[in-house]
């Protein structure tokens, strides 16, 4: 067991976390906003909106993230015309395709499982609170979203994790994670398992931190459903 | 809730101890050699329409194997698992534009080298590359140090405070890194093609790559405004050269390919083969 | 060659080799998902039952396949399995390598993968039903495989829908991962053919269209079902 070579490759591996992390992080802010604005397009009934919300699911949900980090990086950068407007010192920026990318990417999963959650909110609530006179605002406000919301939880939880592999592709556009680090330690010194194993050791870590914060947040969310002291 | 977090990581643990002690004996009398390629790295090997590998690396491995009398399989496959494949023992040689360094020597043997071919700079005509320091000319960095370290100083004058491009994993990257990575910003590509896209878009400066690389990319039509420029290294941190990729324990296959490959570079089927793909010759000197 | 040429199917089109790597797309992460569920159900089953040690394995499965990145996942099941296979064969006399075949470590991965999701949805899914149901269920008399058969499966199945299109739509991106094994895909055909014409877009585009086309045909199904499975429910949106 060489400690020196595996010291150095966790160490090596550590630096490149708070990349991860950044891009992880923007990502899924960024994300759940634009999937608040889809699906607030798709129950608003009205059609325009709809299908084009539909089509945003469908077309991000449905192409390869690869691909769509490709499109953004490389794509995009390919158009004279966008090379020339206002827009440009900000694609320039690897970093900011990826957090971009993934954003629109994570939107289109992340409003499916708000849909869904949305879909789940009983309806015999919503004809009480309407009878009790609720604003549609109070409404959603009191009675939708902490339902809904409760209901999103494990779904939104994978999808968190989810995203934190993702990240592990930006190395195509020249950002160079944890995994993608790992890989190309592997590269350069054909050492076979190492650099990968100690990878998904740190991703393991951060993501079972993930899990249990949403799990946590799941039990404190629904103490109706604990089993009842005796 | 810790002690199933520990169960999960001691099983892990636990597999991923195995794994790599798995002893792989395999047949030491050679007559069939699994080679591995990509198949995506074009010209050195590439996937025509029809599924077939072929490319410089193709035809001079089954020229090789000719002349070592061996029957030689091609199997195509994907970078990510090509070292677990030859250490598994699913091929016995990895022949994939893969780069004789120290580094790798400790883990895998290699053949001498079978091409070889000087750092080159890839930029627009007018970049401030194309009058640095020994621009144009062939610099040995083992044989003419003093040379060498003059060519170097000049790229790093000329590239100061601009981005340069290379391809991950490559000993151009490794020249990247120990000269240019405090004066320039250095960014590393997965693919040549990918690098590429950036240098037309203007991402990047210039490319660091392979001579017949950077020759094949400035020949196409919509790379007009840019050139091969400044200087062309070779030796020192450049290495030998590309070569086979054997496991430690074959140095008897190593001393097959080896033997093959001094008769195939003496009697010039190296610099055919080499002509016919890279349109330059590429023979390791 | 032009273009849309590339894409042909005479002589020098790679229009052939990418509908087989779509087909084959197709054809594991199906397999994967079907793996997933029964996968999927057995850990929520255990995680729900309520006793420790079937709960503690549930979860440590869970927690362990969806925190490891899914690369590594891959190369354990097949270099791993494989490595068995071939100390199996030379103890049996066989000289060299014996891989497991690439489609069904491919597909068994992207199942342990799934699998691990799949049990998410399934228990997210049991829990969404009303207690009033289960109760009046079980106030009636109705045996455990009853009350499994007629109020837990179908409110299951309706719940865990959405969750399941969404990860089918996962298991096709996942299946590019298992090009390590060496099966031809679709991601990897489209790398292959941007590798070895230096075209890229041509290639990264025109898989990305063969991978929508097969989410559109794909999510029709997960709607029809969904519209049945959810007839009468009313709902407070969408």
């Amino acid at each position: 067991m060489d400690f020196d070579f595996i010291t150095k490759t966790f160490v090596r591996l550590l630096a490149a976390l708070p990349l991860t992390l950044s891009v992880w992080f923007l990502s899924v802010v960024l994300g759940g906003l634009i999937a608040a604005g889809v699906t607030w397009m798709r129950v608003s009934g009205v059609k325009p909106f709809e299908f084009f919300a539909r089509a945003y699911v469908m077309v991000f949900r449905g192409t390869p993230l690869l691909i769509q980090l490709f499109v953004v990086y490389y794509g995009l950068a390919s158009l004279p015309a966008l090379r020339a407007s206002f827009i440009w010192p900000f694609l320039r920026d690897a970093f900011n395709c990826a957090v971009l990318s993934l954003a629109l990417c994570t939107a289109g999963y992340q409003a499916e499982i708000f849909r869904g959650a949305l879909l789940a909110v009983p309806h015999g609530q919503v004809e009480a609170a309407r009878a009790c006179g609720m604003s549609r605002l109070l409404m959603f406000r009191r009675i939708i979203f902490p339902i809904a919301m409760r209901h999103a939880l494990p779904a939104y939880s994978t999808e968190m994790i989810s995203m934190v592999k993702s990240t592990a592709l930006v190395s195509l556009i020249t950002l160079w994670d944890v995994m993608s680090i790992a890989l190309k330690i592997r590269n350069d010194t054909l050492v076979t398992y190492l650099p990968l194993i100690l990878a998904g050791a740190i991703y393991f870590v951060v993501n079972y931190i993930i899990g249990a914060g949403f799990l946590a947040l799941e039990r404190r969310l629904s103490p109706h459903l604990r089993p009842r002291p005796s | 809730m810790a002690s199933k977090f520990m169960t999960a990581l001691g099983l892990g643990a636990a597999l991923a101890a195995g794994l790599p002690f798995a002893p792989t004996a395999f047949a030491k009398d050679w007559k069939t050699v699994v080679i591995g390629m990509e198949g995506a790295y074009e010209p050195w090997n590439l996937t025509d329409s029809s599924g077939k590998i072929v490319g410089f690396e193709p035809d001079l491995a089954m020229d090789l194997c000719k002349r070592a009398g061996l029957e030689c399989k091609i199997i195509a496959q994907d970078w990510d698992g090509m070292i677990p494949g030859l250490k598994a023992g699913k091929f016995d040689v990895i022949m994939d534009g893969m780069s004789i360094t120290d580094e790798r020597k400790k883990e895998i043997d290699f053949s001498k080298p079978y091409a070889a071919s000087p750092g080159s700079f890839l930029a627009p005509k007018d970049s401030p590359l194309a009058k640095a320091t020994a621009a144009g000319t062939l610099v040995n960095l083992d044989k003419d140090a003093a040379g060498g370290d003059a060519a170097i100083k000049g790229v790093q004058a000329a590239l100061k405070g601009k981005t340069l491009g290379v391809q991950v994993s490559t000993t151009h990257a490794n020249f990247a890194s120990q000269y240019l990575k405090d004066v320039a910003t250095v960014k590393e590509y997965k693919t040549t093609d990918d690098r590429d896209l950036d240098l037309k878009s203007g991402r990047i400066d210039a490319s660091l790559d392979d001579l017949p690389t950077n020759m094949a990319t400035a020949s196409k039509p919509d790379a007009s405004e840019f050139a091969v420029v400044g200087p062309k290294l070779i030796g020192g941190v450049f290495g030998t050269g590309e070569g086979m990729g054997i496991r430690k324990d074959d140095a008897d296959l190593t001393a097959k390919f080896d033997k093959a490959l001094t008769e195939a570079i003496a009697d010039g089927t190296v610099k055919k083969i080499s002509e016919q793909w890279f349109k330059i010759d590429m023979t390791p000197q | 060659m032009g273009d849309l040429a590339i894409f042909g199917f005479g002589q020098g089109g790679w229009g052939l080799a990418l509908l087989q790597g779509a087909a084959m797309t197709l054809l594991v992460s199906a397999c994967g998902l079907v793996i997933g569920s029964a996968i999927g159900g057995l850990v929520a089953w255990a995680r729900l039952s309520g006793k420790l040690l079937a709960g503690g394995v549930g979860q440590a499965y869970a927690a362990l396949f969806r925190g490891l990145p899914e690369l590594l996942i891959v190369y354990f099941v097949y270099f791993g399995t494989s490595t068995l296979l071939t100390e199996t064969a030379h103890a049996l006399g066989h000289e060299g390598f014996v891989g497991v075949p690439s489609f069904a470590a491919g597909a068994l991965a992207v199942g342990v993968i799934s699998g691990a999701y799949q049990a998410e949805v399934f228990r997210a899914a049991y829990l969404a039903i009303s207690r009033g149901e289960l109760e009046a269920a079980v106030s009636v008399g109705m045996n455990r495989a009853l009350l499994f058969r007629r109020i837990i499966a179908p409110q299951v199945l309706r719940f865990a829908l959405p969750g399941l299109g969404n990860l089918w739509q996962v298991a096709l991106k996942d299946s590019s991962l298992i090009s390590v094994t060496g099966l031809t895909e679709l991601m990897r055909i489209s790398q292959v053919g941007a590798g070895s014409t230096h075209r890229p877009f041509a290639f990264y585009l025109g898989g990305a269209a063969l991978y929508l086309v097969m989410t559109i045909a794909t999510t029709r199904f997960f709607d029809v079902a969904e519209a049945r499975a959810t007839r009468g429910m009313r709902r407070a949106m969408g």
